[in-house]
């Protein structure tokens, strides 16, 4: 099922032809506008004119998350504000979130990926689709939303939460598809085996699930328990949000990537240097297709590998395999990006607690758990258990604000938290992911 | 007036008190009152010992966070209503009772309860004018 078989099909030359005319009209505009790129550029001597092939994308500089923070909020939009007509946002990697624009090409440009993605899932203008991401800042929500509504289908936006309620529409609407977080679909899965729920009671055939790891063991419960397809999407603020890649129900292998928007490029993380595809490297990923915040060689820090060979399914985008893990300490929780570092800074400047801390991720009944541990300062241990609780409190808020996510905090005694000789491990992952 | 009470932060943890109590038995350190504030996370110990010189160095060396503080260790008649007199004059004077817990052993008639008060000069004084029995660190070891 194609959304847009001429694209999705089109000969590699055509779109390379494509790619490299975005590419050029995307670095002109950063030069132009995007006034620490071009200081970049100007650093390495290279200029918009010199990009004359794709393979003179390797010229152009990196960019990374922390480019946006130091550009926060709006420093890296290439449009004027007047043409930017919404905001989305994601965790950064201290206190500020990273701060997303989009002008009204970007946002139609999104929905026609989606599009593309829900195509490749099978979804059609007869289906229903319950969209079970959350809706608001966090990009899951709105971009599959558009997406439906752009292929015509039905969109019932549950947002997420309140599962009973979700599974009573999805059976009494007779929703065809669900997308939203695997953990989230397994979390429906097991309500509706736990109330005793006629599955054959649901229409339900098809679920697209991303914004977090999941392994192919999460896929087979899902699919068992929800007794649909269960298919991988993937995608971050940064370069839109959900629907740069998606794979496909004819393949299941791999992810296609919507090369006339997003031009993937695997990196050894270390050099920096290209990798040929099929080895396993750091994905960068430049969008050529969007001009309030266009990235270039944004470094993502997820680790994957290009499929060259083509797919069953006919599609010529070429493919990344399912996420391999991370070349940084960012967690994934609940869908909600966490870097340790947040915490160091959400927990800096209260009074009586030492800069020490530990991250304990897992996941218990499917859904995943932050422990964070912080350490007392010896002087800071009263004979008064309350004096105690106040503090305990105050840095569970601090914290759960900066990460907006629940955590249980535990604190813990002065010297008890363990000191490493090299590098301080500040998580552990408990969760079987990879 | 006051007697030295040893507080000790402790993680709520299975096994962790019994830990600490052994390590107290080990150096020959005698309780003579203990209270346990927890909390889901943690406890807080709080006791009086026989030599808190000792106690304090024994449990710091062993990475405890320890500290004293100065409590009020009030005779109380021990019979049906004697503690009820002692907070009645304490509520009388404003003065507010943090926390407070009881001797294990009695101390001829009477029972000797642990005091921890907002203002221990006040409550000292206080008692001691009303005639009430305040034990001295020497008479407790």
């Amino acid at each position: 099922m194609y959304w847009n078989r001429p694209m999705e099909t089109i000969d590699r030359e055509s779109l390379e032809r494509i790619q490299l005319e975005r590419l050029q009209k995307t670095v002109h505009r950063m030069y132009t506008n995007v006034a620490f790129y071009r200081e970049r550029m100007q650093k390495q001597g290279v200029k918009p004119e010199d990009i004359r092939t794709l393979a003179d994308l390797r010229l152009l500089p990196f960019m990374d998350k922390r480019d946006l923070r130091d550009n926060y909020p709006d420093g890296t939009f290439a449009a004027p504000r007047s043409e930017i007509v919404r905001i989305h946002a994601s965790s950064g990697t201290t206190g500020k979130p990273i701060v997303a624009g989009y002008t009204q090409n970007d946002i139609e440009m999104w929905a026609e990926c989606v599009a593309r993605c829900l195509g490749c899932a099978g979804v059609t203008k007869n289906d229903t689709v319950q969209v079970s991401y959350g809706y608001g800042l966090f990009t899951g929500g709105l971009g599959l939303h558009y997406g439906v509504e752009k292929i015509g289908a039905t969109v019932v936006p549950t947002s997420a939460g309140n599962t009973k309620r979700q599974l009573m529409l999805m059976q009494d609407l007779g929703c065809d598809a669900v997308a939203c977080t695997p953990s989230y679909a397994l979390m429906m899965g097991e309500t509706i085996r736990d109330q005793k729920m006629d599955l054959s009671n649901f229409k339900l055939r098809v679920g697209l699930f991303g914004a977090e790891p999941w392994t192919e063991g999460m896929r087979d419960e899902i699919e068992k328990l929800l007794g649909i397809k269960a298919l991988d999407i993937y995608g971050l603020t940064e370069s839109a949000g959900p629907g740069v890649a998606m794979e496909c129900l004819e393949g299941r292998e791999g992810l296609h990537m919507w090369e006339d928007y997003f031009i993937p490029e695997i990196i050894d993380p270390a050099t920096g240097e290209p990798l040929p595809d099929g080895e396993m490297g750091e994905l960068t990923i430049t969008t050529i297709g969007k001009e309030g915040m266009p990235t270039i060689r944004f470094r993502t820090h997820d680790l994957t590998s290009i499929i060259p060979e083509p797919c069953k399914c006919g599609r010529t985008h070429r493919r990344i395999r399912r996420l391999h893990g991370r070349t940084d300490d960012m967690l994934i929780i609940r869908g909600v990006n966490v870097f340790p570092s947040q915490v160091e800074s959400a927990i800096t400047g209260i009074p009586g607690i030492a800069p020490r801390y530990l991250l304990i991720v897992d996941r218990v009944h499917n859904l995943d758990t932050l422990e964070v541990q912080v350490e007392l300062l010896p002087e800071l241990v009263s004979d008064e258990v309350r004096k105690i609780e106040a503090l305990q409190d105050r840095v569970k808020r601090a914290i759960e604000q900066v990460l907006g996510l629940g955590v249980n905090l535990r604190l813990m005694p002065p010297n008890s938290i363990e000191r490493s000789q090299g590098k301080t491990q500040h998580t552990i992952d408990k969760r079987k992911l990879l | 007036m006051f007697i030295q009470q040893i507080s000790v932060f402790i993680e709520n943890r299975h096994g962790s008190l019994t830990d600490f109590t052994q390590l107290l038995g080990e150096n020959g350190v005698d309780l003579i009152a203990l209270s346990i504030a927890d909390t889901t996370n943690f406890g807080i110990l709080r006791a009086i010992v026989s030599d808190n010189e000792k106690t304090l160095k024994v449990v710091r060396d062993k990475g405890y966070t320890a500290n004293l503080t100065e409590v009020l260790a009030v005779a109380v008649p021990d019979v049906p209503g004697g503690l009820a007199g002692v907070l009645q004059l304490l509520r009388d004077n404003d003065i507010s009772v943090e926390y407070l817990y009881s001797f294990v052993r009695r101390v001829g008639n009477d029972a000797i309860i642990i005091f921890r008060v907002d203002q221990p000069e006040r409550a000292g004084n206080l008692l001691r004018d009303k005639g009430v029995r305040l034990l001295e660190q020497d008479e407790i070891a």
